[in-house]
């Protein structure tokens, strides 16, 4: 690859691009993100190439695999170019025939379309609901770039930002521009990104960094990984827009070792940009120089933490410190160290393409431009959604989301990971932005939004959030690890239908304090799952301690399965079904469950036939001693 | 160094620029109670006993005095009502792990443990009882890492299972030159839980330990069965 030396090199390398590319040759682009790669895209793409070849198509039809659509209840997703052709959940038996009646005889394989509520088949990606109701500024190009070259993001115009800035801006006035959009940090915390540049830029000392945190790890969130796998070039031209603007000439990435393809995805990426002069000294001939290192997490939540992740990155074990001197401006060994996350980085270079003005314009009074969120849990279309800033989460889990599956009822959503709290049916209309949410005690998060329907109950769920913290704590300081831990204990002890009057105050008491006195946000934020249950579903939690009840049926001490013998048709199905052997009777026998063998997996009330509803659930109450063994059962009328 | 002026306590107290909050107020006589601050070592921020509050302007925030460093103007008010109704907790929470009967009176140590929990009228805990007797301050391995510059203990583990450890390999040449001193990592541990003698070199001597040892095992009558078991009692 030759050495681009000038803004102009840029731009006659995009036009040679263009030029080379036909737009009405068609191509198949298979989404290849995390979602998809376990529906088996890998194996779909495989089966393309088989059947290009097979039709004598080589050379005429292109194949591209590209990062994460987002619509990943759906996948694989297929899209055929330039009729923009959306198949969904395409398997690999699929292919022969999409490319024998779209790619040969140019007609619409209409099993595969995407079908709306009154059964309409909709051709188009950008018409499905899923995808009508959302902005993807940011996210909308993963499906057009094939993550392992530069080139078809520089087609985009991609580093484009880069050129404007490097010889039209100052790094003055590239700052100014992000404080003017009201960018804030996508991470969760949601502080202003221009402010935290500024402040980076105007500390003392010669040697500043510039990092990357995608060391994502809330239960349920993928933003960062799918942007990184399937964008990194957009993240790396933020991160050099950046350095410009604070005057560091080194970067960080810090990426987690689960993490495998956008460890690979990035390392391309450094290495093309490297090869094209966008990296490296001099970079476009502007005079600039700026490199970046990669830096493999262990595997730590607590090393999402920014002082965590900088004392991990000088080697050490990622511990949170005390941050009274911000790490912005005494960071890693002590110097200067911006650290924003992978969305804001990803976000920059739109900024700087389309103006602060433009962005400002999108989004709420105190929060601007588009949030991504991982929408995931009982919601029909679960994947990861782009929306401005402000829209409400009905929205958000109705119009984008598909509604609650199966027709369930609403219960409440989780927003901002195991350090955010779960907000209420009642406050549904609330719109989406940072301040909203942490008034409600929730928080923006890193993007994770958990659906839950009737059947969650909402002291279980603080119970997984605290278990999950309980072992992430990095364990330094006192409040946050002993204190999540006897959080726990109290929890599981009110779950397994021991919970005493009292508990409720105690577990606030304990919460409050754990948020004062921690050290660092993860202890500060961990009583939120606690707070925000307690806050809007006491009775819940007092129905557990005071009538031992778990009104979702889901804590097993607190719950048994009891077959009415009023309407137990004697068919055998729960019996044959039952794993432990729990349940007795026989043919034309009314069937019971052994409440001391029955390990409370719920079998037998799924497959009991709707029509009968003979399986019951009971909590609360006591279970009605059993019909004498060998009762014969009772023929409803009319069978 | 220049001189700010800072309100502790409704005392006016000139300290030195760099000072954290801590020193100020011992200097001006006002206690602020600890367990993981040793002035010859480097703040560690982990006990949050020391918690104050401090007041800039309209805003109150609550910061670790051994880790905030001193403002001119700054207003700090040490035994605040939200102070002191977290610190009663977090010594609760303490007292889970560090038995009060357990608990060894060390001469050297500014305050007893029983007087700590009886300034705040504790006298047994709500929580569930996990008693390791190490609170995990970490003065031991700070002080071995510091002033030793010995690094034979450490922190291993998360959450809730970390826990120190020593590693026997070097404690065997590090560890005998150590003893009798007038500090040690026995020394300056406030929980008296590591026994001042030679019983992580008979421990490595007897083969079947981990090169890794959990210091909480070390109680005193464990250490005594230890030490038979290798025949070196």
């Amino acid at each position: 690859m030759p050495r681009l030396n000038s803004a102009t090199d840029l731009k006659g390398l995009r036009r040679d691009l263009f030029t080379r590319r036909d737009p009405n040759k068609p191509c198949v682009t298979i989404c290849s993100g995390t979602g998809c790669h376990a529906y088996g895209s890998e194996k779909v793409a495989e089966a393309f190439i088989r059947e290009i070849q097979k039709n004598g198509l080589q050379g005429k039809v292109d194949i591209r695999r590209t990062g994460c659509h987002g619509f990943c209840e759906k996948g694989t997703i297929v899209i055929i170019s330039p009729e923009e052709i959306c198949y969904l959940r395409v398997k690999p038996d699929d292919v022969p025939e999409v490319v024998s009646t779209t790619l040969v005889g140019g007609k619409v394989l209409e099993r595969l379309l995407f079908k709306d509520d009154d059964g309409r088949k909709i051709v188009h990606e950008g018409e499905i609901p899923f995808y009508k109701h959302q902005s993807r500024i940011v996210f909308g190009n993963n499906k057009l770039i094939d993550p392992k070259s530069i080139d078809d993001y520089i087609a985009l115009g991609g580093y484009g930002a880069l050129a404007k800035i490097l010889f039209e801006m100052s790094p003055e006035q590239t700052l100014d521009e992000i404080k003017k959009s009201g960018l804030r940090g996508r991470g969760g915390g949601g502080f202003p990104t221009g402010t935290k540049w500024e402040t980076t830029r105007n500390a003392p000392g010669e040697i500043k960094y510039v990092i990357v945190n995608c060391d994502e790890g809330d239960p349920g969130a993928y933003g960062d990984r799918s942007l990184m796998e399937g964008n990194p070039h957009s993240v790396l031209e933020g991160l050099i827009i950046g350095a410009y603007a604070i005057g560091s000439h080194q970067g960080f990435v810090y990426v987690r070792q689960e993490y495998p393809l956008a460890v690979e995805n990035l390392s391309i990426a450094l290495n093309q940009a490297r090869e094209y002069g966008l990296l490296g000294e001099n970079i476009l001939g502007s005079g600039f120089d700026f490199d970046v290192k990669v830096h493999c997490g262990a595997g730590a939540f607590v090393s999402g933490e920014s002082s965590a992740l900088m004392t991990a990155i000088e080697g050490k074990v990622g511990e949170p410190r005390p941050k009274y001197i911000r790490t912005a401006v005494s960071g890693i060994w002590e110097r200067p160290s911006n650290l924003n996350n992978v969305k804001t980085w990803a976000t920059v270079p739109v900024i700087i393409n389309k103006g602060a003005d433009w962005f400002a314009g999108i989004g709420t009074k105190g929060s601007k431009g588009t949030m991504i969120f991982s929408l995931v849990g009982k919601v029909n279309n679960t994947g990861l959604v782009e929306v401005p800033m402000g829209i409400t989460l009905r929205d958000i889990i109705y119009k984008i989301g598909g509604g609650i599956r199966e027709g369930k009822k609403f219960k409440g959503v989780q927003t901002g990971g195991p350090s955010g709290g779960v907000i209420p049916e009642s406050l549904i209309d609330t719109p989406v932005d940072f301040d909203e949410l942490s008034e409600l005690g929730s928080m923006m998060g890193s993007g994770g939004m958990i659906v839950m329907d009737e059947d969650t109950c909402m002291v279980d769920i603080a119970r997984y959030f605290l278990n999950f913290l309980t072992e992430e704590s990095c364990g330094k300081c006192i409040p946050c690890r002993e204190g999540i831990f006897q959080m726990l204990q109290i929890l599981n002890r009110i779950c397994e239908g021991e919970g005493k009057e009292g508990d409720i105050d105690l577990l606030e008491e304990i919460a409050e304090m754990v948020k004062d006195f921690s050290l660092c946000a993860l202890g500060a934020t961990a009583p939120n799952p606690v707070l925000s249950t307690i806050k809007y579903f006491r009775e819940e939690y007092e129905a557990h301690i005071k009538t031992k009840r778990c009104p979702a049926f889901t804590c097993k001490k607190l719950m048994s399965y009891y077959i009415d013998p009023k309407k137990c048709q004697a068919c055998m199905i729960c019996r044959k079904n039952c794993p432990v052997d729990a349940i007795g009777g026989g043919k034309g026998l009314v069937h019971i469950v052994d409440q001391v063998k029955c390990t409370k997996c719920g079998t037998c009330f799924e497959v009991c036939p709707a029509r009968f509803g003979a399986v019951t659930r009971l909590s609360g109450v006591r279970v009605p001693k059993p019909v004498p063994a060998g009762t014969k059962m009772i023929r409803e009328r009319g069978e | 160094m220049g001189e700010v002026t800072l309100t502790i306590d409704g005392k006016e107290i000139k300290a030195k620029k760099g000072m954290m909050i801590l020193e100020a107020a011992q200097s001006a006589g006002i206690h602020i109670p600890t367990l993981c601050h040793h002035e010859e070592l480097t703040s560690y921020g982990a006990c949050r006993l020391c918690t104050v509050e401090i007041i800039k302007g309209k805003k109150s925030r609550l910061v670790t005095s051994c880790t905030y460093p001193v403002e001119d103007g700054l207003v700090v008010k040490t035994e605040s009502e939200r102070v002191m109704k977290g610190r009663k907790i977090l010594l609760e929470l303490i007292l889970a792990r560090w038995h009060i009967d357990k608990a060894i009176e060390l001469d050297h140590w500014p305050w007893t443990a029983k007087a700590l929990l009886e300034n705040y009228g504790l006298e047994q805990t709500r929580f569930q009882e996990n008693t390791t007797m190490c609170i995990l301050c970490g003065l031991c391995v700070r002080y071995c890492a510091e002033v030793k510059k010995a690094n034979v203990l450490g922190f291993v583990g998360r959450g809730i299972k970390r826990q120190v450890v020593i590693y026997p390999e070097l404690a065997v040449k590090v560890c005998p030159t150590c003893q009798g001193g007038k500090m040690g990592c026995s020394f300056v541990c406030p929980t008296g839980v590591i026994p001042n003698d030679f019983a992580c070199i008979a421990l490595y001597g007897s083969k079947k330990i981990p090169l890794a040892y959990p210091v909480r095992e070390y109680d005193q009558d464990n250490i005594r069965e230890i030490l038979r078991s290798v025949g070196d009692s």
